[in-house]
């Protein structure tokens, strides 16, 4: 449905090209959740924003496509003009974004502004706007819409607004969700209650969703499968349960060795050495984990360009010697 | 040190308009300290001989009514002209920041005070109010600095009281309190320090506007009086004249004032730019 | 249901004299006319030396309150706090800058960013409170000290002249943690000083409180709305809602028996890499802080087990084992029991 192959993106800054991402390949199948998974820096958010082309205007796309393809459009979204982007998105695909208070304009009503979304995407009568709307703040479980229509976002809790957020993107029914960290700066609680509300109307929807989040536990519990980034690579996609299981990636078992679990003891707890590399470096190593690894070998790893090999037929990883 | 030198001299090289702006706030300066000196005659001799010529090699600005060289006063006005906003501005940048800061700071009734003034003092036309108080207190060049501080007080205090409002329960005033600093030290030591950048775009463009205050004062016959060479009164003097077609008079001094007020205006971004240690990578 | 057993709340084993002790504390703060809003509401508890208690709890739930009343950034509105058996309560925020106890007793910020000041170096942030507070003056003393700290929380020497935009998130964090050890505090409260950071450096941060504190002798205070890290690093944890402590004890029991409805949704919401049964979620709205009904539990209406007589009575904090304290009429446990 979603697949993008070879995607690289650079930012160009005073200091010099940022490289933000390279060769990029990952896709998505219809119905499916895809996590995308890594530190900050790591290149999850440039992608995505990269996929609804709104990208700063300081960031090139210098190579890749992406395909997209729904029951009615197939179009290469790197490709397609600014207008026709605009009539995707939305329509065929929507995002919603970590902060939702901020994304939400702050001096119109919630209510208003689902409506506003619908006018410009649906050829619903004008009459039956606020209907469909109310429709939908019900769809997101949100307690007595009627009285929430009206509401300001400032006075609905961090939730509320996520879940009104959602009730945007999901207005025009779209076909792909990219949801960018939906649930940092919720409470625990409420992150489930959000999770559970968008994984079930991507159920009744039959709609793709691409989870992007730093939280690897949150992505395994909601993923089919998970997408690694570190530093703009993709270093291993994986089934959710067999990425877990058995991870290939030297930086992948670091990251769950790093992440606080349950039934993990302190000692357990292994942080993960090393700083990202420079991304404006001229002489960056084609593997961009190699001064983080373990296992480096300058003479393997060193080579250019970086090995990227299919471990089973859904199981790809980015490095020369996985574990 | 060579950190800040390097990074001057970036500021000034990475932007055009930064660099013809401290190149021309240096000429101002040059001729703000050196002007009696190098001026080629003296500002205030006259003589009726040579009265109303148009600019020429001798003159390259011309000569006035009574025959003093135009070039000669306008090199000597900048020094008035200058001192007189640099000491204005920097009256109520002070009184200003004090205020505001207390005001942004304490909050309640200290803000509800200072600000109730401030708000009384910008009910009033601010040149009519500069008027007004330099004809009640005197024509000297002392009143007109205080009429012009006074008129610019308002902005000062607005914005650094908005800016420590933002500022004051940063974490970073919080852990201030933690580490034992009190209530003077932080806002001399912690907030100012950080308001400190975004004052220096305002300190620049209100140069330029005190300038054209007191040139203004002086316009209208308030403030510096003739034979003083300053711009305003020499602007003032030579628009007379203009209608029978000696334009050398006022257009010069009026350029040059011109100028000076472009420079500063034009110099408020490289200065937070140099200041601000964000700034510096 | 099982009556609740009050004798174990004189079961308490003898503890030496505690280091922190809280009774009763309330923080009110106005909101319009007649409006108040309740964001610590009798909160009582005790921390010994060299202990480490987490206190759990959503945005919105009072800790960053409690813990800025703790630390006398903010005065009290009623109710005792003794640090070290003297009074602290009484004196106001704004002077507690000069008292004996300031140097005592420290926090670590949550946003690493926000808390340090944009035009102080790292240098200048770490040595001063040393500066403010410490006799010691000598300017060799002074470098040789802020280098020592420098070096305990791992930061390389030569960041030290850096501001903290030229550092990374990790290393602001170390600055802010040299900044709060500085002067050997007693009490270090930590307000979630790991939430800004990346999974590698949280891991790096957490070991190095866990060192720091063997080294130093401190007691912590951990505030965290992630369980896993509470869990990881404290012996025993509060668990906050609205104002209130609904449930505290050893944090291995509360994680493996929770009593309290909202801790067990709590728990129950962690995300894990283990396949587990379905979180329990809390449906409707949190309750209002403002003008609270004093009556009515602050999780009536969002809770699975909520009765009429939670709407009634308000629950009271009580020993249901050793050092394991719940307010709740329904606790979990209880309710297993009348099951069975």
């Amino acid at each position: 449905m979603l697949s993008v192959e070879d995607l690289s993106v650079e930012f160009r800054t005073r200091a010099g090209v940022v490289k933000a991402l390279e060769a990029v390949n990952f896709s998505v199948q219809p119905g499916e959740t895809v996590g995308i998974v890594g530190e900050s820096g790591s290149g999850k958010s440039v992608t995505a924003f990269t996929l609804m082309g709104v990208l700063d205007r300081a960031g090139q796309v210098t190579a890749g496509r992406a395909l997209f393809q729904s029951n009615r459009v197939a179009v290469d979204l790197l490709k397609e003009s600014e207008s026709s982007l605009r009539q995707l998105r939305g329509q065929e695909l929507s995002m919603i974004f970590q902060n939702p208070r901020t994304a939400l304009n702050p001096i119109r009503q919630v209510g208003k502004q689902i409506t506003d979304v619908l006018r410009c995407h649906s050829d619903l009568p004008p009459a039956d706007l606020r209907l469909k709307a109310l429709e939908m703040l019900a769809s997101v479980r949100i307690p007595d819409p009627v009285k929430r229509y009206e509401a300001y976002p400032y006075e609905l809790s961090g939730g509320l607004c996520q879940r009104i957020m959602i009730a945007l993107a999901l207005a025009c029914s779209p076909e792909l969700l990219i949801a960018d960290e939906p649930t940092t700066g919720l409470d625990v609680t409420t992150q489930t209650t959000v999770m559970n509300l968008l994984k079930d109307l991507a159920a009744q929807r039959q709609m793709a969703t691409v989870l992007i989040t730093h939280d690897l536990a949150l992505a395994s519990e909601y993923c089919d499968r998970i997408v690694v980034m570190h530093a703009g690579h993709v270093v291993e996609s994986a089934p959710t349960h067999s990425l877990f299981s058995q991870p290939r990636h030297p930086y992948t078992a670091k990251l769950i060795a790093a992440t606080p679990e349950p039934h993990k003891s302190f000692a357990e707890l292994m942080p993960i050495g090393g700083n990202l590399p420079d991304l404006k470096a001229m002489d960056l190593a084609p593997c961009r984990f190699s001064t983080r690894c373990d296992r480096f070998d300058s003479a393997l790893c060193g080579q250019t360009p970086l090995k990227r090999a299919a471990l089973a037929p859904d199981h790809q990883v980015a490095c020369w010697q996985p574990l | 040190m060579t950190t800040t030198l390097k990074h001057t001299r970036y500021v000034i090289g990475e932007n055009l308009i930064t660099f013809a702006a401290f190149a021309l706030f240096l000429a101002l300066a040059l001729m703000a300290i050196l002007g009696p000196a190098i001026a080629p005659y003296s500002p205030l001799t006259t003589n009726s001989a040579i009265a109303l010529q148009s600019p020429s090699l001798a003159h390259w600005f011309g000569t006035d009514q009574l025959g003093r060289d135009v070039l000669s006063r306008v090199m000597v006005a900048t020094r008035l002209d200058l001192g007189i906003a640099v000491l204005a501005v920097a009256l109520s940048f002070v009184v200003g920041s004090f205020l505001g800061t207390c005001a942004g700071y304490f909050g309640g009734w200290t803000d509800r005070i200072i600000s109730r003034c401030i708000d009384t003092l910008m009910a009033f036309p601010l040149f009519v109010l500069a008027m007004g108080l330099v004809a009640a207190l005197g024509n000297s060049i002392e009143n007109i600095i205080y009429a012009t501080a006074m008129i610019n007080l308002p902005l000062y205090t607005r914005v650094i009281r908005s800016e420590v409002l933002v500022r004051r329960s940063a974490g970073f005033v919080e852990a201030a309190r933690l580490t034992g600093n009190g209530d003077w030290r932080i806002m001399a030591y912690h907030l100012f320090p950080n308001v400190l950048p975004v004052m220096m775009v305002h300190v620049s463009l209100n140069m330029g506007w005190a300038i054209l205050n007191a040139a203004g004062l002086s316009f209208i016959g308030l403030g510096v009086q003739p034979p003083t060479a300053e711009w305003g009164i020499m602007v003032a003097e030579g628009a007379t004249y203009i209608v029978s077609g000696e334009w050398w008079l006022a257009l010069f001094p009026g350029a040059v004032l011109m100028l000076a007020v472009f420079c500063f205006n034009l110099l408020g971004d490289g200065l937070r730019d140099l200041i601000d240690p964000r700034m510096r990578t | 249901m099982t009556q609740l057993q009050p004798h174990f709340a004189n079961a308490l084993p003898h503890l030496p004299p505690p280091l922190l002790r809280v009774e009763n504390l309330c923080k009110v703060f106005p909101v319009g006319k007649a409006a108040q809003l309740h964001a610590v509401d009798q909160v009582s508890f005790q921390i010994q030396p060299g202990e480490s208690l987490g206190l759990v709890g959503e945005s919105g739930c009072g800790k960053s309150t409690l813990i800025r009343l703790i630390t006398r950034l903010l005065d009290v509105t009623s109710g005792e706090i003794y640090f070290d058996d003297a009074l602290l309560s009484t004196t106001a925020a704004r002077q507690f800058p000069r008292s004996q106890h300031r140097a005592s007793l420290q926090l670590v910020f949550q946003d690493p960013t926000d808390s340090l000041n944009p035009r102080f170096s790292a240098y200048d942030t770490i040595a001063d409170p040393i500066r403010r507070l410490s006799p010691q003056q000598d300017k060799q003393q002074l470098q040789a000290r802020v280098a020592e700290l420098a070096d305990w929380v791992g930061l390389p020497q030569d960041l030290l002249s850096r501001f903290p935009h030229q550092l990374s998130g990790g290393q602001k964090a170390r600055v802010g943690i040299a900044r709060a050890i500085a002067l050997n505090p007693k009490l270090l409260v930590l307000d979630e000083p790991t939430s800004a950071l990346d999974v590698s450096v949280q891991a790096v941060i957490l070991h190095l409180l866990a060192d720091l504190k063997q080294r130093l002798g401190m007691s912590y205070l951990f505030v965290s709305h992630d369980l896993n890290v509470i869990r990881l690093l404290c012996d025993r944890v509060l668990v906050m809602y609205l104002g209130k402590i609904v449930e505290s004890g050893p944090v291995d029991q509360i994680f493996s028996h929770p009593q309290h409805p909202y801790t067990e949704a709590l728990i129950s919401a962690i995300p894990s890499f283990e396949s587990k049964p379905h979180p329990i979620a809390l449906t409707g709205e949190p309750r209002s802080p403002i003008n609270p009904a004093p009556q009515v539990c602050r999780l009536y209406g969002r809770c699975p087990r909520g009765e009429d007589r939670c709407q009634q009575v308000m629950p009271e904090l009580q020993a249901i084992a050793p050092n394991h304290q719940v307010a709740c009429h329904f606790p979990v446990s209880a309710a297993a029991d009348s099951r069975d």
